[in-house]
């Protein structure tokens, strides 16, 4: 019994110590650089900039062979901080972009089309004459975007329709790709008026598949600045760039443009740290 | 006998509902919704628009490439309207809205009788082209395509598709007793046109009717045969029917004329006859209507863009206590949301059922009993693959094999879990596509 236990702890000393030679010759030299801009990335491994972690970027950065600004989660501040470590100025940096779901069409609102009793997912059920909903733009409420995230930043209300919070919110666009109905854009954080609706079906069609669809009337374009907001077939469009008195909202007879800030600060704390 | 491929499963068939009744031709309806694109492969291109006259027979879309058919006029009559309306196939589609002249009068050109005993191989592969014909079983493959097979694949066995093994249909089973001269002489041509000397005729054995007129048929007839089936799902499956017949395996991802098999359903070689002898493109079909939920089942020849409320309607609608509408049969087939959803050139069924007939249940998670593997025709492993498609691990889908799911739903049928494993498999396969695509 005792030989057994011997011989076992001397089997395990063998093995470590085959791996601890194993460790020294194969080991792989590091830029410590790159150990360091992996600290000032945020960890999430969520993969926006193309690669498959951090520590990738981190590496392919040292390397001089992706941009100090690469990770679009870690923006201006990281940039910063990965400049330093690089010797490099980091002149750019610009807007923090948080994402938006372009509809406001919940089970309140709109309609259904048929019931659906299928694999809880918007691309399955897109794939099935185009949804559940009679407006066949808006969101499925199913939640792939927010399975998506690698921040927990989106949430499925209970009426059935997905929301982003600003706050955790990074912009990675994890969720653009994910969603099949191609409804979430990057907006410019800070912004607090905007037009919920992604349908391009005519008026009349619109406004009886949905109580708070975009209906093309164009009295927003006519109340807002010059510029401020187009129409992109049948349906308003608003134009980031510009300023939009919150009054606009008033204009719209559907109740299509909501105000609420998007929060132009938060997300950045979380991902880069102090400043 | 022929029979035993790898796996299956033994559904109710309930064919009896309709297959005792003689094909009734259905009346001109007052609209017809006529979809653009009618074949899987390429989508055709419409070439009429909104307030446009067209004849009986006049191609309205032309094919979008080789695998592709054109589309024509199932009536004269006038375009009342384009648009987006539901499909059986489970899309919102482009289709043109008729209304006819009642006159019905054919392009010029089409309905004359013509001698085929002349008739080339390129001049029936031609004809096949020009009139629209699909694959009528359901799956709408481009007939003209299987036609042309590469030189180096040379094809020695046609096989008449006559299983039917999908449960309720009824549609070919009617044809082949209806129809049965029409039918051979059809795939007389298709045999001409790839030089084949062997033609069987399959049959599932529930068919005996079927087996016997066929027989009687064949009879003087060189190089035909009939061959009556095991009776088990999914039989009339290409690639199941093959090596039932021949013994011979078609290849992974691999098309049936890999196997040197050309397969045809009955009713396709029919349409073949009517294009070939009456210069008729395709522009009607046989459809069962049937289950507990119509009133009185049947079998009708409708002509395409016929609105499932029409033909319900002419089948005596539907109870009150009808609860879904399956385009096809319930193995393979679509639910449909909107009685809209009109007759393609692959709607071989309309199956209504009943509340209590109709299963609503939670998504719940796999025991890992494996019956779903004992099923699969196609030898995967159904338990693995929907869960690597649950966790969205897509990738692994494709290399366990997602690909050559032929979408039969045994392993859904027999699951004590009753999990959606077939919507699983749909959306890997879309997923992969699309990554393909976007990686160019
Ligand atoms: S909501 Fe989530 S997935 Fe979408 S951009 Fe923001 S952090 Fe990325
Ligand atoms: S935004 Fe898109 S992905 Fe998210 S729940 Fe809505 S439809 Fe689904
Ligand atoms: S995995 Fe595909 S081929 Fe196999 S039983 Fe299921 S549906 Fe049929
Ligand atoms: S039949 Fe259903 S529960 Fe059983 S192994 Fe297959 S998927 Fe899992």
């Amino acid at each position: 019994m005792l030989t057994a236990v011997i011989a076992l702890a001397g089997l395990g000393l063998l093995g470590s110590l085959g791996l601890a030679i194993a460790a020294r010759v194969f080991a792989v030299e590091t830029d410590p650089r790159a150990e360091e801009i992996e600290e000032v990335l945020p960890g999430a491994n969520c993969g926006a900039c193309g690669k498959p972690g951090c520590f990738d970027l981190a590496r392919e950065i040292a390397r001089g062979n992706a941009d100090i600004d690469a990770c679009p989660v870690g923006g201006e501040k990281a940039a910063k901080a990965i400049g330093k470590i690089m010797g490099i100025d980091f002149s750019g940096g610009g807007e923090r972009y948080v994402a938006l779901v372009l509809c406001a069409g919940d089970n309140k609102e709109a309609l259904k089309k048929y019931q659906y009793n299928g694999i809880y997912d918007c691309v399955s059920v897109d794939m099935f004459f185009g949804g559940d909903k009679a407006c066949s733009y808006g969101c499925l409420g199913l939640g792939t975007c927010a399975g998506a995230c690698p921040f927990g930043a989106i949430d499925i209300l209970p009426e059935g329709i997905a929301k982003v919070d600003s706050d955790k919110c990074t912009g990675c666009g994890k969720c653009i790709e994910a969603c099949p109905k191609g409804i979430i854009k990057l907006v410019p954080a800070g912004r607090n008026v905007h037009i919920l609706c992604s349908s391009h079906d005519k008026g009349a069609a619109a406004k009886k598949k949905c109580r708070v669809a975009c209906i093309g009337c164009q009295k927003c374009v006519k109340a807002a600045p010059e510029g401020a907001i187009h129409m992109d077939d049948f349906l308003a469009v608003i134009n980031y760039d510009a300023e939009i008195p919150e009054s606009v909202a008033g204009e719209c007879p559907m109740g299509t443009i909501k105000v609420f800030k998007t929060e132009d600060s938060a997300g950045q704390e979380t991902a880069g740290g102090g400043s | 006998m022929a029979g035993g491929f790898f796996g299956g499963v033994h559904p109710e068939y309930n064919k009896e509902l309709s297959r005792g009744k003689s094909i009734r031709v259905m009346p001109l309806p007052e609209q017809l919704t006529v979809y653009f694109s009618q074949n899987l492969g390429a989508p055709s291109n419409a070439v009429v628009k909104k307030g446009e006259e067209v004849k009986k027979g006049q191609v309205i879309a032309q094919p979008g490439g080789f695998v592709s058919t054109p589309v024509h006029s199932p009536t004269s009559g006038k375009i009342k309207s384009t648009g987006f309306y539901p499909s059986p196939v489970g899309t919102l589609m482009e289709a043109a809205v008729i209304i006819p002249d009642g006159r019905d009068e054919w392009e010029e050109g089409c309905d004359r009788e013509r001698d085929t005993a002349g008739l080339t191989s390129d001049e029936i592969k031609d004809i096949v082209k020009e009139a629209g014909i699909v694959g009528m079983g359901g799956a709408t493959f481009p007939t003209h395509v299987k036609l042309s097979p590469p030189e180096d694949k040379p094809i020695d066995i046609l096989i008449l598709n006559g299983a039917e093994c999908e449960p309720y249909l009824t549609s070919d089973h009617r044809l082949m007793l209806e129809k049965t001269e029409e039918i051979l002489e059809g795939a007389s041509l298709f045999a001409r046109a790839i030089n084949v000397k062997n033609i069987v005729v399959a049959i599932e054995k529930n068919k005996p009717g079927a087996i016997e007129k066929m027989r009687e048929a064949v009879e003087g007839r060189d190089g035909f045969s009939v061959e009556p089936m095991e009776v088990i799902y999914p039989q009339g499956a290409e690639k199941q029917l093959i090596y039932s017949i021949t013994g011979r395996k078609v290849p992974a991802g691999g098309l049936p004329m890999e196997a040197g098999a050309l397969v045809q359903n009955v009713g396709t070689c029919l349409a073949a006859f009517e294009a070939a002898r009456l210069s008729r493109p395709l522009i009607q079909r046989v459809v069962a209507v049937t289950g507990s939920g119509i009133k009185n089942p049947g079998n009708v020849l409708a002509r395409v863009g016929t609105s499932f409320r029409d033909i319900i309607d002419f089948c005596g609608g539907m109870t009150d206590d009808t609860a879904k509408v399956i385009s096809g049969g319930p193995m393979m087939g679509v639910s449909q949301y909107s009685l809209d959803s009109a007759v393609n050139k692959g709607t071989s069924g309309i199956v209504l059922l009943k509340a209590d007939e109709v299963a609503q249940f939670e998504n719940e998670p796999c025991i890992r009993c494996g019956r779903c593997l004992v099923v699969c025709p196609m030898k995967l492993n159904p338990s693995a693959l929907s869960i690597f498609a649950e966790r969205m691990r897509y990738e692994e889908t494709g290399e366990h094999g997602v690909a050559d799911c032929i979408e039969c739903g045994s392993c859904a049928y027999v699951c004590p879990s009753k999990r959606p494993l077939v919507q699983h498999f749909k959306r890997a396969k879309a997923e992969i596509r699309n990554r393909s695509k976007k990686a160019g």
